[in-house]
């Protein structure tokens, strides 16, 4: 006689875990890994590896020793971090920036708060910002890195927002500046500008929005509206001015939004649980950071837009509960 | 647009793999164990004794109160005891003990199969059959039908609807009845209408079950072209979507009207009943047959036999195992009822009741639950809540024994269907501490609002 088990329904389960959902997200994103190797080479390979290593290691670490616990990198979001924080570090990067970015992402902004799910802001993004303002030499370069295919050439120099915002700073209207340095939508779209790993193909990152989709890992309400309101802003200002105010396509496929807007916006623990309220978290970072590349003096501000949005979300969640059945 | 409820949901596998088994009617045991807790309410007074001899239909429980029921051997036989007995989660509750012997009928009953179609003029003599014969609600409350079917004076209904979403996994023994028996069914309905003085019946079917909308659909048009009696009847094609076979689920998916927190189904002028419970009327009505045996489904995708089988109320479980092959080897797990809202097996040897609908047999690899771990966050569980609640919020405002902010959060309304706990990729065990914090609120409300002694 087998013993049976007795316990309260329901007695069947999704079989959705934390770890299913983050391999997904992993395998979203391996277009835009695969994209940044073949055209960045060795360099990016070097910094996808050790981001990677470093976030996963020390979640291991804070978990075993600092915490005691078992360790929770089984459930991928420590290797997820690692990816994402890789994609937003230039090619060029050194090893030890990576290391340094990953101590503030998994030491700081995940683990201390009391790991997954505990954290404010989202680690990745913190662990760029802070590297962005303790380095930013070495944040802005992208030289040198020779990719598999492509010429090295394509890929170097600015990114093409810090290129607009220095040339308009000297005075020069867009058409100048698009005339000196013929970056075409082509480019933006298939990879081949200057930029960060993950920033560089805005179709390996639709590619990986499209699977989470499908996968029902993200509803689409929060890039969407993060991505409308970069649109509808800044085809405002490029309609009175042209010549100052770049155009929207130009902002939707540079500087991050994509990448900030399907994988950065759209993490689970630092965004809004119901749809209106991934809507206002979305246009509030397509705001900010149409205003800081606009108005402010970085070139681009969808990392800031996304941290100063996580930090309203408790916010978001209190005012944006779903409604009630039958309570009117 | 196929109708489905306005909140929340999920989409479980819907595994009907019973589904084609016609049902069999199982040979009567040799003994058989009564209960007289059968129904929501007061639990039945026995009114027999060791030693006296019963006939099949002959009422050996009385009704305590206004909400209990009338219970009826199920067999002919010799009273062997009355006294306490484990039910299935192992609480003793008293039951009669009869020793079978071949069926012999109460003399008022009709056991013939002839469909009697015509309807009792008399509301009055429809409600008084359906009570003295034992009907309660077959959906899973077992609630006294007589006693749904006469709501206060100051309320009145102006629907009936018939649940036959069976939305639950596995589940198979309303879809055979209504491919069976559907003409049965729709002649029950028929007279809850007379009764509850409505003029619409809708009957509600998910759309994964289309032989049974068909057969139903056809024995309502067959029906009313024969009389006026089942003018307004219909049937309804409902999207797959689990719970659908909620009360208040059902109601908003075919009328649109919500049921306000802590109301019922008559404030917003719906009656909702089961379309086995339609059956029990029928027979009860039209045969003057007590409820003394339903379809229950025994399937698993460990269980080899698949079946929709009859049984007599008091048959012990073990029995209708034993007969279709015993437990399977990997079986981990015994389901009376769905696998989202039924409860496990404790007690093996526990007799059928009236509302039984299903022995379901799951496997360790399909029923373990996996190590809780923390939540992310993803807002699955609120997205999943068919109430609209915040089973993540619920979930910690219990483990800090909060109450009166999980009252403010609505824990008193959750329906316990369990697709918060289903949807949780933390494997958090959130329907646990909701359902014990939803008892503690539910008693605070009803001490506040009870009279003042």
């Amino acid at each position: 006689m087998n013993k049976l088990l007795v316990s309260p329904s329901p007695h069947i389960h999704s079989k959705t875990s934390t770890r299913s959902l983050m391999l997904d997200v992993v395998i979203a994103l391996l277009p835009s890994v695969i994209v940044s190797v073949l055209f960045y080479g060795w360099s990016a390979v070097v910094v996808l590896a050790s981001s990677v290593v470093f976030c996963v290691l020390l979640e291991y670490l804070i978990t075993r020793y600092l915490m005691k616990q078992a360790s929770t990198i089984g459930d991928l979001s420590a290797l997820v971090t690692g990816i994402i924080l890789a994609l937003n570090l230039p090619p060029t990067a050194p090893w030890w920036v990576a290391m340094i970015g990953a101590v503030v992402a998994i030491g700081v902004t995940k683990m201390t708060f009391g790991g997954l799910g505990q954290n404010v802001f989202n680690p990745a993004i913190t662990g760029r910002v802070f590297l962005l303002i303790s380095f930013p030499a070495i944040m802005t370069t992208w030289g040198g890195a020779k990719g598999f295919i492509g010429g090295a050439d394509a890929v170097s120099g600015a990114t093409p927002l810090g290129i607009v915002k220095e040339g308009l700073a000297q005075g020069m209207t867009l058409d100048q500046i698009y005339a000196m340095h013929d970056f075409s939508y082509g480019q933006m779209l298939f990879a081949n500008i200057g930029g960060s790993a993950g920033e560089i193909s805005a179709i390996a990152i639709i590619i990986g929005f499209i699977y989470l989709l499908a996968r029902k890992v993200i509803r689409p309400y929060i890039t969407l509206s993060v991505l409308v309101t970069v649109a509808v802003f800044s085809g405002i200002f490029w309609l009175i001015d042209p010549t100052q105010y770049t155009d929207p396509l130009f902002n939707l496929l540079t500087g991050g939004v994509l990448l900030g807007a399907v994988f950065m916006a759209t993490d689970y623990v630092t965004s809004p649980m119901s749809d209106k309220g991934g809507i206002i978290f979305g246009v509030g970072i397509g705001i900010i950071t149409m205003l800081i590349r606009y108005f402010g003096s970085y070139p681009e501000g969808m990392s800031f837009a996304i941290l100063i949005m996580n930090s309203t979300v408790p916010l978001i969640n209190k005012f944006c509960k779903q409604k009630k059945f039958g309570r009117a | 647009m196929k109708k489905t409820f306005s909140i929340g949901g999920v989409h479980p596998d819907d595994k009907k793999i019973s589904a084609g088994c016609a049902i069999e009617v199982l040979p009567t045991p040799k003994t058989v164990y009564i209960s007289m807790a059968q129904h929501l309410g007061g639990p039945a007074k026995a009114v027999v004794a060791a030693g006296d001899r019963v006939k099949t239909g002959q009422v050996i429980g009385e009704p305590t109160g206004f909400i209990s029921a009338y219970v009826h051997s199920s067999v002919t036989g010799t009273v062997k005891s009355v006294g306490l007995r484990k039910d299935l989660a192992g609480i003793p509750v008293v039951h009669v003990e009869i020793d079978v012997e071949p069926d012999e009928w109460v003399e008022t009953a009709d056991t013939t199969d002839t469909l009697v179609t015509e309807i009792p003029q008399d509301p009055k003599f429809i409600v008084d059959r359906i009570k003295a014969n034992g009907v309660v609600g077959l959906g899973g409350a077992t609630f006294p039908t007589s006693v749904k079917l006469c709501p206060p004076p100051d309320k009145k209904a102006d629907i009936l609807i018939l649940n036959g979403a069976e939305c639950e996994p596995y589940l198979t023994s309303d879809y055979r009845i209504m491919i069976e028996k559907s003409r049965q069914i729709v002649v029950g309905a028929a007279l809850m209408k007379r009764v509850l003085g409505v003029h619409k019946v809708v009957i509600g079917i998910e759309e994964n079950k289309p032989e049974a909308i068909a057969k139903m659909s056809e024995a309502v048009s067959s029906l009313a072209a024969g009389s006026g009696d089942y003018a307004g009847i219909e049937v309804i094609t409902l999207k797959k979507k689990y719970p659908q076979g909620g009360e208040k689920q059902l109601i908003d998916a075919i009328t649109r009207r919500q049921v306000k927190s802590m109301g019922l189904p008559i404030d917003v002028g719906a009656v909702v009943q089961n379309v086995a419970t339609s059956l029990a009327v029928y027979d009860a009505v039209q045969k003057n047959r007590p409820l003394i045996d339903n379809t229950i489904t025994v399937t698993g995708d460990c269980f080899p036999r698949q079946s929709n089988v009859l049984v007599r109320v008091g048959t012990p479980l073990s029995y209708i195992i034993d007969s279709l092959g015993g437990i399977p080897e990997n079986a981990a797990k015994a389901i009376s009822g769905g696998p989202m809202m039924g409860k496990a097996i404790a007690n093996l040897d526990a007799a059928t009741l009236k509302g039984t609908s299903s022995i379901l047999f799951l496997t360790e690899e399909q029923t373990r639950r996996k190590p809780e771990s923390n939540c992310i966050r993803c807002g699955r569980c609120v997205e999943a809540c068919p109430m609209g609640l915040e089973p993540f919020l619920l979930n910690k405002l219990a483990r800090n024994g909060m109450t009166d902010e999980l009252e403010q959060n609505g824990v008193q309304d959750c329906i316990e269907c369990g697709c918060c706990l289903y949807s949780c990729p933390a494997n958090i065990p959130l329907l646990d501490s909701i359902r014990i914090a939803k008892g503690e609120v539910i008693r605070i409300i009803r001490s506040r609002t009870a009279p003042k002694k």
